[in-house]
């Protein structure tokens, strides 16, 4: 059960095998559905934003290819904010607890997530982090997803805003090979722009044409977790948003 | 490999469907899967049998449906089709367009077998 509202979602109950039937013909009949294959998710992922807005805090998606930079991003961000705004973070991992150890070395609270083989988080995966983790006074709540640019553009997890993160190294055509992450995305971060004179073949106006060939309508910000005015801009983006958060919740 | 999650919650709705229909064996099971829903038809159908093993469904077929990508373009208006990369109009190439097709994962149809009498 739900430990924050009381409702009864919770892990996934288990399915009794079901018994082999004789061969014999019945009548056969066709029924027309229609429904969306992970409505399910989609049903916990709206329950999980119920919950953000009930106590105020706005809900971040970070994904991106493994190594771009997203625990590096959230460990500026909130050395950067300290005394400003109270954050946590939900750490989607295959395997290990060391994203959620740096993020507690940085003096705030972090849930990790281990999937064992899973390749994206999903609604229950985070609905069962919330159990762990105190809302109250929150303004905002990071979930980093595991590092894969297919697998968690299909799961809706009940966040605000999803963002993806190309970080230089990985090459400006990223976002024509994994169109459907770009897309989704509220926000594009270019990471990691203090090696674009080591790295000649990245060009940013390429990786700008790449977003907007695959239907990416919302803003792109360039910047190095090392601060700078790319820096500031997406400080600048989350306080705008925390604003708006709170303006609709009032 | 996030298709075998994609048909664990499919097989889930199917069951449903199976229960409220009293049926005793699923034969055919209809998705119909768009490219910007991030689902290869091909990976879906190979995850398929692992999540139908011991299941209502596990006898059925699997027809996936691929819906290709349809855009309407806000410039001139046309409908055309368009790569998930390349989201333009193919008839001006502007790329201020609306994704009309080619989004969905939709479970459509499911055919079923019933007991010739009724269950004791």
């Amino acid at each position: 059960m739900c430990r924050d509202c009381g409702c009864s979602l919770g892990p996934a109950a288990a399915r009794a095998p079901f018994a082999a039937q004789p061969a014999t013909k019945g009548h056969i009949e066709s029924i027309e559905v229609i429904t969306a294959i992970l409505d399910e998710n989609d049903r916990v992922a709206a329950h999980n934003r119920t919950h953000f807005d009930r106590h105020g805090v706005l809900a971040v998606n970070l994904m991106s290819s493994p190594g771009s930079g997203k625990t590096s991003l959230l460990e500026a961000t909130i050395k950067a904010l300290q005394g400003e705004l109270k954050i946590a973070v939900i750490e989607g991992d295959l395997a290990t607890e060391n994203d959620a150890a740096r993020i507690r070395a940085c003096g705030v609270p972090a849930i990790q997530i281990t999937t064992g083989n899973a390749c994206h988080l999903d609604a229950q995966m985070v609905h069962e982090a919330l159990d762990d983790l105190p809302l109250d006074g929150l303004d905002v709540l990071f979930v980093e997803n595991v590092g894969n640019l297919v697998c968690p553009a299909s799961f809706d997890l009940g966040v605000h805003r999803n963002l993806t993160l190309l970080s230089v190294p990985e090459g400006d055509d990223k976002p024509a090979k994994y169109p459907v992450m770009f897309r989704g995305a509220d926000l594009a971060l270019i990471t990691k722009v203090d090696l674009l004179p080591h790295i000649e073949e990245f060009s940013v106006e390429r990786a700008r044409d790449s977003l907007r060939q695959v239907g990416f309508r919302g803003d792109i910000i360039e910047l190095t977790r090392r601060g700078g005015p790319g820096f500031e801009a997406w400080l600048g983006w989350l306080r705008s948003e925390i604003a708006a958060r709170r303006a609709a919740a009032a | 490999m996030h298709e075998l999650a994609v048909c664990q919650a499919l097989i889930e709705q199917v069951e449903r469907v199976a229960r409220d229909n009293a049926a005793r064996r699923i034969l055919s099971i209809t998705v119909s899967v768009g490219p910007l829903s991030g689902i290869e038809a091909k990976l879906l159908e190979h995850a398929y049998p692992l999540a139908a093993a011991g299941t209502v469904a596990e006898e059925a077929k699997l027809l996936v449906v691929t819906v290709p990508v349809r855009v309407r373009c806000r410039t001139c208006k046309a409908e055309t089709e368009a790569a998930s990369n390349r989201l333009l109009c193919g008839s001006c190439n502007d790329w201020h367009v609306d994704v009309i097709a080619g989004e969905e994962m939709l479970l459509q149809r499911v055919e079923i077998e019933t007991a010739d009498e009724p269950v004791h």
